[in-house]
């Protein structure tokens, strides 16, 4: 019994040690590339690839997504809210619901299934072929050539991202309140931007740049920390994603903190 | 020159190079026999700074390389990687001029890939292929390529980690020739790594023969038939049965 309780203690000892030090090198690392954005060499025609890769290409998944959550959502507030006879308040929850949480969420969700597992396979890929340590031996830093663009295309792409996905979200909610729960065009365009504080839109899209920041960096780290071979890329993928994830669910968590409740 | 002193390397609790103390002259072409595993690309990493060893120092013309890792030391050195490593998403000229386009050897571009596809005629290459992307080459116009982006800006010291791997013996002929050619026409120091003995014929002055993690022989060309140590004579010879311990 003493035995299988130490046996625990250890195993869970190990595991928080284990954790800490994994998130001690992620900080360490963005850290790193946080100190390195302005200092040069920069490389514009790798951040415009990225932004390409990160923002552009984006686009469609990010869109689809949100028009068909703004439409689920304003269903569901009709719905929810004729209960105690406030169907009404459509326009203003699904304007709130999107701009405050389930745009920048879904846009943080989104970009780390689409872009950071792009990143970790292709960097991942790069170091088991040594293409990572070729970099090196020609002089180019690969923080300075692969991290640091994508991260910033992260950044600037969030933000853009959110504000395409709230807007289309809000348009979802638009369209079906409008076409099937009968209300009125104007009535709800005016309860929309009425009810929409400045703050709601500077957090979401703070939250997009934080997220963009996250997915991008996730992405980098365990591509550039991948293991070998085959397994090691896929490795490296899948944990990027999880990573990325979890991140900007309790970056989300945190930010919503900060702007809400002080 | 190239000076390995005491060069020790573990990863984790594996010790990969124990004591390591190897001299390459200017000029010299040096190759690195010894079996798999063996330490011999992390010895080629250390210099140039890609694995940091443990314990001992590297020199290269008397200059301490942990201390010496700038734009300006490693334009120096050029590498031919095992497999290539040339970048996937950019065409040949590209990979071949990729320090010419930036840094302190930036040149403008057209005069870069007149460079690139000068080192690519070097090495074999039409200017039909500066314009492909590697993934549509051959294994050996792959390294050939990997050659020519080793040679653009023409280094003192280049490596060559196993330089023929993956190739059919034609082709790898072709390479050790191209090799020697140019080593010799460049009288820049290299340091070649391989399994490969027809590749030891024909590049090296040198020999040296890697081994339980230190330099277990060290000898010329010529010397290394009649070296009297049964390691050597157990490698050169492929024999399974000897010093060195094989898995069966």
């Amino acid at each position: 019994m003493i035995t299988l309780v130490a046996s625990t203690i250890r195993s869970l000892g190990r595991l928080v040690i284990n954790s800490l030090t994994a998130l001690g090198r992620v900080a360490l690392f963005a850290l790193s590339t946080i100190s390195h954005i302005l200092r040069p060499p920069f490389y514009p025609r790798e951040f415009l690839s990225a932004l390409l890769n990160v923002g552009y290409l984006s686009l469609p998944v990010v869109g689809l997504t949100a028009i068909f959550t703004g439409a689920a959502l304003a269903l569901q507030i009709y719905s929810g809210g004729s209960r105690f006879n406030a169907p009404e308040v459509v326009p203003q929850i699904v304007a709130i619901g999107m701009v405050r949480e389930l745009g920048p969420v879904l846009v943080g969700l989104m970009i780390a299934a689409r872009v950071t597992s792009s990143i970790a396979a292709e960097l991942a890929t790069m170091k088991v072929t040594e293409q990572i340590d070729a970099l090196v031996t020609l002089s180019t830093a690969p923080l300075k050539y692969l991290v640091l663009p994508r991260v910033f295309a992260g950044i600037l792409a969030g933000p853009i991202l959110v504000g395409v996905a709230d807007s289309i979200g809000v348009f979802g909610g638009f369209i079906v309140a409008t076409q099937t729960l009968g209300f009125n065009s104007a009535t709800y365009i005016l309860n929309t931007v009425n009810f929409l504080t400045g703050a709601d839109i500077i957090s979401s899209l703070a939250k997009g740049a934080a997220f963009g920041f996250i997915a991008t960096l996730m992405g980098c780290y365990f591509g550039l920390n991948s293991g070998r071979g085959a397994h090691g890329v896929g490795a490296a993928t899948k944990s990027s994603v999880q990573a990325a994830a979890i991140l900007i669910l309790a970056a989300n968590f945190l930010l919503t903190a900060v702007f809400f409740t002080a | 020159m190239i000076q390995f002193d005491n060069i020790g390397k573990s990863f984790g609790s594996n010790p990969v190079l124990r004591s390591v103390s190897l001299t390459v002259e200017r000029g010299q072409s040096m190759v690195i026999i010894g079996g798999s595993g063996t330490g011999k690309s992390v010895l080629i990493k250390t210099v140039l700074g890609l694995i940091t060893p443990d314990t001992g120092k590297i020199f290269v013309d008397g200059q301490d390389v942990t201390k010496a890792k700038n734009d300006d030391f490693l334009s120096r050195f050029g590498m031919l990687f095992q497999g290539g490593a040339l970048f996937d998403s950019m065409p040949v000229w590209q990979n071949v001029a990729f320090r010419l386009q930036r840094g302190h050897l930036k040149r403008p571009k057209a005069e870069a890939r007149e460079i690139a596809i000068e080192k690519l005629r070097r090495v074999g290459l039409g200017p039909d292929v500066a314009n492909l992307l590697p993934a549509e080459l051959s294994g050996g116009m792959q390294k050939r390529v990997s050659l020519a982006r080793a040679i653009a800006t023409n280094p003192q010291i280049i490596f060559f980690d196993e330089p023929t791997t993956g190739l059919d013996p034609i082709m790898s002929s072709v390479i050790n020739d191209l090799i020697r050619e140019i080593v010799v026409e460049m009288g820049v120091t290299a340091m070649t790594i391989t399994h490969d003995m027809t590749s030891v014929e024909t590049i090296a002055d040198k020999v040296a023969m890697l081994h339980d993690g230190a330099i277990q022989w060290c000898g010329t060309l010529n010397d290394m038939s009649h070296s009297g140590d049964p390691h050597v004579d157990q490698f050169i010879n492929g024999r399974a049965d000897g010093p060195i311990e094989t898995l069966r």
